[in-house]
């Protein structure tokens, strides 16, 4: 096992940066901030300062209410970053959802990327992840398994296109996580010339208003609450996972039941969901990704966090990789299937 | 193999038997032969490739992947088949990313998303009919039957390379059994007759004389052959079944009664010079009971109840073991001497379909009791004995001796009608069933889970226990019936207003409701904690009236076992 560094320090609550007095992605509320993105088991309300893309910093106002416009807070546009206590940070790409970033820190001539979470398919959403070289990557593994390959999205797509086609009289209502998989199902279907109003949950309207803000454009949306039961027979509805079997869904015409997540690779993990139709789309990099970015960036050392650990560990023993496993606590992989607000 | 693979894809997630059937007869239509003979087959658990086990699956993949990435994997999917579908190394998707940078800080500034480009089309078709160049359904059954131990591994790694992870799943699914996509031998005839507007009975009747992929059987379906002929073939005859007795009360001298013997319904035919067993939905289930298979020596097809030798139904004169003996033997693919040996089972017949190449089953009844009567002691008694008809003069007398048979732990009582031919299905009139008042029982309810299909979104499955005498409650059985609609929506904000904890799809309920539950049985069960386990539990009352405390114990549960 390779040492920490005595400048960053893996902690159970997140990554502290000793010389610049600033952690990374905090489970609890610090001093001083720098967040990947908006997913809050990577943002959380009540740090003093935040340091973030301006993107990250509005989906953080618009969720914890974050003050965006404080002046202890900074925003900043990829590739650009700030200096503190000698560490130079800088945001980059991660591909994840709207405003996602890694961070790149150099200390003293070493440099360090930390991923949050990433993927490296495209997405109309947001800019695609960014390749840091580096000394040592700090990566997610959510899908640090071999058995975690997502087929292609446009599949997918079609296939959740072929289920409306197929129940005219239904509505076909989507589990989609609110911030990041909603506006890329959305945008994804647009982009496949889908263009009837898509309905939406009210849990995930300000959400899609803000990425609309940001200049992505998702089209006619219209609340469930505000539409009729007749008008949404044939169409596509999307709503937070947790809505998909609730009551809420009652008001829906006999919905079928799609779920758009990485998890809906693994049948069992489906059908404990009750889910009828189900769709890998994910917003994290699957094993291929996963294993190919490690071998892209090429560091000297690999920090494994929150996912499947263990297996891209054994994957980096396999090719004669520097790897160690990290034990951040806090890191539901909310957007992947784990219950959250309504 | 493609649309085999979307049709077990679609199976695995719909939970509606309608939905299923649908998808099975839309397959059944438009498949070509004799890939949808062998499909079907599949479904049905019919195939059978001795040298392709679990075991060979697992040494495949152990030549192929990392061991350890293979148990991390197969202890994350917890099933054998799909952790080998999904594992199987195929080329990695190529996929769009950033490309190497040098260095940091090429992508500057805002990012813009891209413009919005042209509408594509969406409309895609489903896979095509097999044939195209793509592996078929029968290629993949030709290869398995061709395998040997040594070869299979080689066999096996060939058909993964051709396929995607989906049709590898619907593979190692056909090849080692267990398809578990909720098809029961009896959706997919009915799936058969709907393709192809045939009767239900003849295909009961026909789909086990024809091997598969019963070739004959689909000729048939679309008219393109006659029916085909039976003789000397051990097939099944559907059964004649019985409604409920609500209320009425029948005239003697036109319907006898039987006891309804606590066991499982079966039909033993002996054709050709084959003899085989069948249970009420017409699988096969002689491998179960060799013995008896054994001791069928005649030309004949008998319709009756299987049991185990015991005292529980009837005392010594009854004869029968409770249900829960039966249990023991039942599910088995092959069984012990000692099995044998401690729960004998034998057939109470009571119905003679044909014998010696006369087909009974048009006759009244009466005329067939009186063959059966002269059948029988041509059986060996060890394990064929005749089911009595209850001596009684008028129906009061009957109520009577049914009231009595809470006491022979039997479950009620059948009564036929004299004159009425065998008749397949369940016809009005005919033959009637009248169990036994239900055992009740208060329960407090513990835990509730969500339904399926449309009640999808109800808490409408029901775990309960009785207390111990200690004060602690215990599950004794799980309940998902007898409610109506407005009890069901009552129930369910129960659950959602007096949720204590959460396990996965589980809620804890504070334990205060009282739900009186009606059950036909209760045995001893190893598998519960409360070593109880009830037969038919179903909602009968909800209890809103009584306090938890007052529920019932254990005990008391514990004194109604058989």
């Amino acid at each position: 096992m390779a040492k920490a560094k005595p400048w960053l320090e893996p902690h159970p609550h997140g990554l502290y940066v000793r010389p610049a007095d600033l952690w990374i992605d905090p489970s609890r509320p610090v001093e001083r901030a720098a967040v990947t993105h908006g997913h809050a088991d990577h943002a959380r309300s009540g740090h003093h300062a935040v340091f973030a893309t301006p993107e990250t910093l509005a989906i953080m106002a618009l969720r914890y209410g974050v003050d965006a416009a404080a002046s202890r807070n900074a925003a900043f546009p990829y590739g650009d970053g700030f200096e503190r206590g000698g560490v130079r940070f800088s945001f980059h790409p991660a591909g994840h959802v709207l405003g996602s970033a890694q961070i790149a820190m150099e200390y003293r001539g070493e440099r360090i990327v930390v991923t949050g979470d990433y993927k490296r398919r495209p997405d109309p959403t947001c800019a695609p992840f960014e390749v840091v070289p580096c000394d040592i990557f700090i990566t997610e593994a959510t899908f640090g398994l071999p058995v975690f390959r997502h087929p292609p999205t446009e599949g997918e797509i079609a296939k959740l296109l072929a289920a409306v086609r197929a129940e005219p009289d239904r509505s076909v209502l989507v589990g989609a996580y609110a911030l990041g998989k909603a506006q890329r199902v959305i945008a994804e279907l647009r982009a496949a010339g889908w263009t009837a109003p898509v309905y939406i949950h009210g849990a995930l309207e300000k959400m899609c208003q803000l990425y609309a803000v940001h200049g992505v454009d998702l089209g006619d949306l219209r609340l469930v609450g505000e539409s009729d039961k007749a008008e949404m027979a044939g169409q596509i509805v999307l709503a937070p996972p947790s809505a998909l079997n609730d009551r809420w869904s009652r008001r829906l015409p006999d919905p079928v039941t799609p779920m758009a997540s990485g998890w809906m690779r693994v049948r069992q993990r489906a059908r404990q969901r009750m889910v009828e139709l189900p769709l890998v789309i994910s917003d994290h990099a699957d094993w291929d990704e996963l294993t190919a970015t490690i071998a892209e960036v090429n560091p000297q050392e690999s920090w494994i966090t929150h996912g499947s650990e263990e297996g891209l560990l054994r994957w980096c023993e396999m090719t004669q990789r520097k790897a160690r496993a990290l034990h951040l606590v806090g890191r539901d992989v909310e957007d992947e299937g784990g219950e959250e607000e309504a | 193999m493609k649309r085999f693979a979307a049709l077990i894809d679609r199976l695995v997630y719909t939970r509606s038997r309608n939905s299923k059937l649908a998808l099975i007869v839309d397959y059944l239509k438009h498949t070509p032969d004799p890939d949808r003979g062998w499909a079907l087959a599949a479904l049905t658990g019919a195939l059978d490739f001795p040298a392709v086990k679990a075991g060979t699956v697992r040494a495949l993949l152990a030549s192929r992947v990392d061991e350890e990435l293979f148990r991390l994997s197969r202890h994350f999917v917890g099933d054998t088949a799909e952790t080998a579908a999904l594992l199987w190394p195929e080329k990695p998707l190529h996929f769009r990313g950033g490309v190497g940078v040098g260095s940091i800080g090429l992508a500057q500034g805002r990012w813009t998303p891209p413009a919005a480009t042209k509408p594509a089309s969406w409309q895609v078709s489903l896979p095509s009919p097999e044939g195209e160049g793509g592996l078929s359904v029968t290629q993949v059954v030709d290869a398995l039957s061709a395998a040997t131990r040594s070869d299979a591994p080689a066999i096996l790694a060939s058909l993964l390379d051709r396929l995607d992870a989906d049709g590898r799943y619907a593979l190692l699914k056909l090849a080692l059994g267990g398809m578990r996509v909720g098809v029961s031998a009896r959706l997919a005839k009915q799936a058969f007759a709907q393709a192809f507007a045939v009767a239900i009975d003849d295909v009961e009747e026909l789909w086990h004389a024809i091997p598969p992929p019963y070739a004959q059987l689909f000729a048939w379906g679309e008219g393109r052959a006659a029916r085909p002929d039976l003789a000397d073939v051990a097939f099944f005859r559907p059964f004649m079944l019985a409604h409920p007795l609500e209320g009425e009360s029948l005239d003697l001298s036109d319907y006898v009664a039987e006891w309804k013997w606590d066991g499982i319904r079966v039909q033993i035919v002996r054709g050709g010079g084959e003899t085989r067993l069948y249970s009420r939905g017409g699988e096969e289930i002689g491998a179960a009971f060799p013995e008896l298979l054994a001791a069928f020596d005649q030309d004949a097809v008998i319709d009756g109840e299987l049991l185990v030798r015991g005292e529980a139904q009837g005392g010594a004169e009854g004869g029968a073991a409770s249900f829960n003996a039966l249990q023991q033997r039942l599910g088995r693919k092959t069984v012990t001497k000692k099995m044998l040996a401690d729960y004998p089972a034998f057939v109470r017949v009571y119905d003679l379909l044909a014998v010696d190449g006369n087909d009974l089953r048009g006759l009244p009844w009466t005329e067939r009791r009186r063959q059966l009567e002269a059948f029988v002691p041509r059986l060996a008694d060890s394990h064929f004995d005749l089911s009595p008809v209850i001596e009684a003069t008028h129906f009061g007398e009957l109520a009577e001796l049914r009231a009595g048979a809470r006491d022979a732990a039997i479950e009620g009582v059948m009564l036929k009608r004299r004159d009425a031919p065998y008749v397949a299905g369940r016809r009005a009139g005919l033959w009637y069933k009248w169990k036994r008042d239900p055992l009740v029982a208060d329960c407090v309810m513990m835990y509730a889970q969500r339904g399926n299909g449309r009640r999808a979104s109800f808490y409408s499955d029901y775990t309960f226990g009785c207390w111990t005498d200690a004060g602690e409650l215990l599950p004794v059985g799980k309940a998902y019936s007898g409610f109506t609609d407005a009890e069901l929506k009552w129930l369910d904000k129960f659950v959602r207003d007096h949720t204590i904890d959460r396990f996965g799809p589980v809620r804890e309920v504070e334990k205060t409701l009282v739900l009186e539950v009606a059950f036909d049985s209760i045995h001893a069960s190893k598998r519960h904690k409360s070593g109880l386990a009830m037969r038919f539990p179903r909602i009968a009352r909800i209890r809103r009236d009584k306090p938890a405390e007052e529920a019932d114990r254990i005990a008391t549960l514990r004194a109604m076992v058989t």
